[in-house]
């Protein structure tokens, strides 16, 4: 079984819809797992029936148990994140700001605060259009630990994919190079890059395959768009080359992409023509890669 | 006055945006653009300006004294984060899991674990006539954005009154990075576009700003591709549009050389006006 991580550094470069793609064009092949947590979009194009729903927890916050607290104010004074402050006589966490250290609970000479379990998102094993298995999930809002739900919903997919023998696991990585990327790169076999020819497009496929050296994992890079700046796409090509990454494919502008999107559909579905094939092949070479 | 703009779903036109409405701004009165997407700060791609100052940023973490500890494991104990634990007769801290809570170091009863400083990424700021443009970069290897994105905002805090306008370019999303950037703004522009991605996302960002109490208004990136779903979300829960950033393919061409689009687009101007109108009657409200 091997695992497959599509990322991209800067969003809006296609990521998810390339994504979407290889999950139905894997068909029974694959086990799927969204794991951009904070804005998970691929069921828009994966219509996915849940078969299974759990609350995740994860990370705790601070809760003052105001009939014990006697406003000493020691937990103030240990919080470094500006977490509780005195309102109306009595002191109170601003559940936004809590870490979630516990230190305000260990000092408190009343022992008022307890430290309590927070629900973050739920996650969810559903059935494809295509009748393979997606596993996703949604972060609730301001919610910490994504990194975390990243993590879990990997590892159920893997699980997955192991015990019904699949060969592939495809992942939907999250922007950035933060937290959520790191989970999502962990035990990965080959990553995907998708960029765009764009300063800010190349600016970011450097920065987060930075990241993807770091974890030794070998890679291949989409073009999206790849006609919009010739120049840049030429620059791109020849990074890729400068770091042995494989160049996989130049996709270019189209707005058929969006469209699909509006249908619900990924580009195989609705496209006929060259963008069908285009993305066919792509799949076709990530497998031979991997 | 703070203003972000943020977008939930990435790649919306969030750097775009700030960079064109600050650069448009800055046409008539001071302003401070800062970048806060500081995973991939792209603003700076945007901006030509003179560099006037840098500073290196550091989070402070726990470093282990051997000398003095008794191994007595307190630290692990009190670490919800893992990242201090007690391996054999050692003490090990794992830096990119650390908060800086000071929890270990303050109820070691040794004292063994002083907080030292380590470096997590750069800000650097830059003016052009009335632009200030403030960018920090998270070092890569660094996972957690939000200490970086707090120093920031103080920074930017200090060095500039309520009267001057800021606007903050902020990470894409609906978890911490995100909301450490806009908790303490006077009013958020949400990015989006009008497709399917882009509503689902929009609603996630709306959720957010509600829950932090926030005053805001949708811009739509990309108007006349997809379906007019986000127009009607819009309209069905009194969220104000406005302004609708035309879909033209010359956009993504001057977006991609790294231009700014409103000087060369009086389409695309004419809609900057109508923020730059939003804002300044929030502005006046708030200076009464």
């Amino acid at each position: 079984m091997k695992e497959i991580v599509v990322i991209s550094g800067k969003g809006g470069t296609g990521k998810t819809s390339f994504t979407a793609s290889l999950a139905v064009l894997a068909g029974n092949e694959a086990i799927v797992a969204d794991c951009d947590v904070d804005e998970a979009d691929m069921h828009l194009l994966m219509q996915p029936v849940v078969q299974k729903t759990e609350n995740f927890y994860s990370g705790v916050i601070a809760e003052i148990d105001q009939f014990i607290c006697s406003n000493g104010g020691t937990c103030v004074e240990v919080c470094r994140f500006d977490a509780i402050h005195e309102i109306d006589e009595q002191h109170t966490v601003t559940k936004l700001d809590c870490e979630g250290c516990g230190y305000c609970a260990r000092v408190c000479p009343n022992h008022a605060i307890k430290m309590v379990e927070q629900n973050v998102g739920d996650w969810y094993i559903s059935k494809t259009k295509v009748n393979n298995i997606l596993v996703h999930a949604k972060l609730g809002i301001g919610a910490e630990n994504s990194g975390k739900l990243v993590a879990k919903v990997k590892n159920e997919a893997k699980i997955l994919a192991e015990e019904s023998h699949k060969d592939f696991v495809i992942v939907d990585g999250s922007p950035g190079i933060g937290c959520p990327v790191v989970s999502s790169l962990s035990g990965a076999n080959f990553v995907v890059l998708v960029t765009e020819p764009s300063v800010s497009g190349f600016h970011d496929l450097k920065r987060v395959y930075e990241l993807v050296k770091k974890f030794k994992i070998k890679a291949g890079c989409i073009i999206n768009k790849s006609d919009i700046n010739q120049e840049v796409t030429e620059e791109i090509i020849q990074f890729l080359k400068s770091e042995s990454i494989d160049h996989i494919a130049n996709i270019p502008y189209d707005e058929n992409f969006t469209k699909a999107m509006t249908y619900g559909q990924t580009i195989v579905e609705y496209d006929k023509g060259e963008l069908k094939d285009l993305v066919v092949n792509s799949w076709q070479k990530i497998k031979e890669l991997v | 006055m703070k203003v972000a703009i943020a977008s939930g779903k990435g790649g919306t036109g969030k750097t775009t945006l700030s960079t064109n409405l600050a650069a448009f701004l800055a046409e008539t009165q001071q302003i401070v653009l800062a970048d806060l997407d500081v995973e991939e700060p792209n603003s700076g791609l945007f901006i030509k300006a003179d560099l006037q100052s840098e500073e290196v940023r550091y989070k402070m973490i726990p470093e282990w004294e051997e000398e003095s500890c008794t191994l007595c494991g307190k630290c692990q104990e009190v670490c919800n984060f893992h990242a201090v634990i007690r391996l054999g007769d050692q003490i090990l801290v794992f830096p990119e899991l650390c908060h800086s809570c000071y929890a270990c170091s303050e109820l070691c009863p040794c004292s063994s674990l002083p907080m030292t400083k380590i470096r997590m990424g750069m800000t650097h700021q830059y003016k052009k006539e009335n632009l200030t443009f403030i960018e920090s970069r998270l070092d890569i290897g660094q996972e957690q954005a939000v200490p970086l994105i707090s120093q920031t905002k103080t920074s930017i805090d200090e060095g500039f009154g309520s009267d001057v306008i800021k606007i903050c370019d902020s990470p894409p999303g609906t978890s911490c990075p995100v909301i450490e950037a806009t908790k303490d703004v006077d009013f958020v522009i949400l990015v989006t576009e009008p497709t399917p991605f882009g509503l689902h996302d929009l609603k996630l960002a709306v959720e957010t700003v509600k829950e932090l109490g926030k005053d805001f208004g949708v811009v739509i990136n990309r108007y006349g591709i997809g379906n007019d779903d986000v127009i009607k979300y819009c309209n069905e829960n009194n969220i104000p549009i406005m302004a609708k950033i035309p879909n033209d393919r010359k956009i993504a061409e001057l977006y991609s050389k790294g231009k700014l689009i409103y000087t060369e687009l009086p389409e695309v101007k004419q809609e900057l006006q109508k923020i730059k109108e939003h804002i300044l009657n929030i502005y006046n409200e708030l200076n009464k």
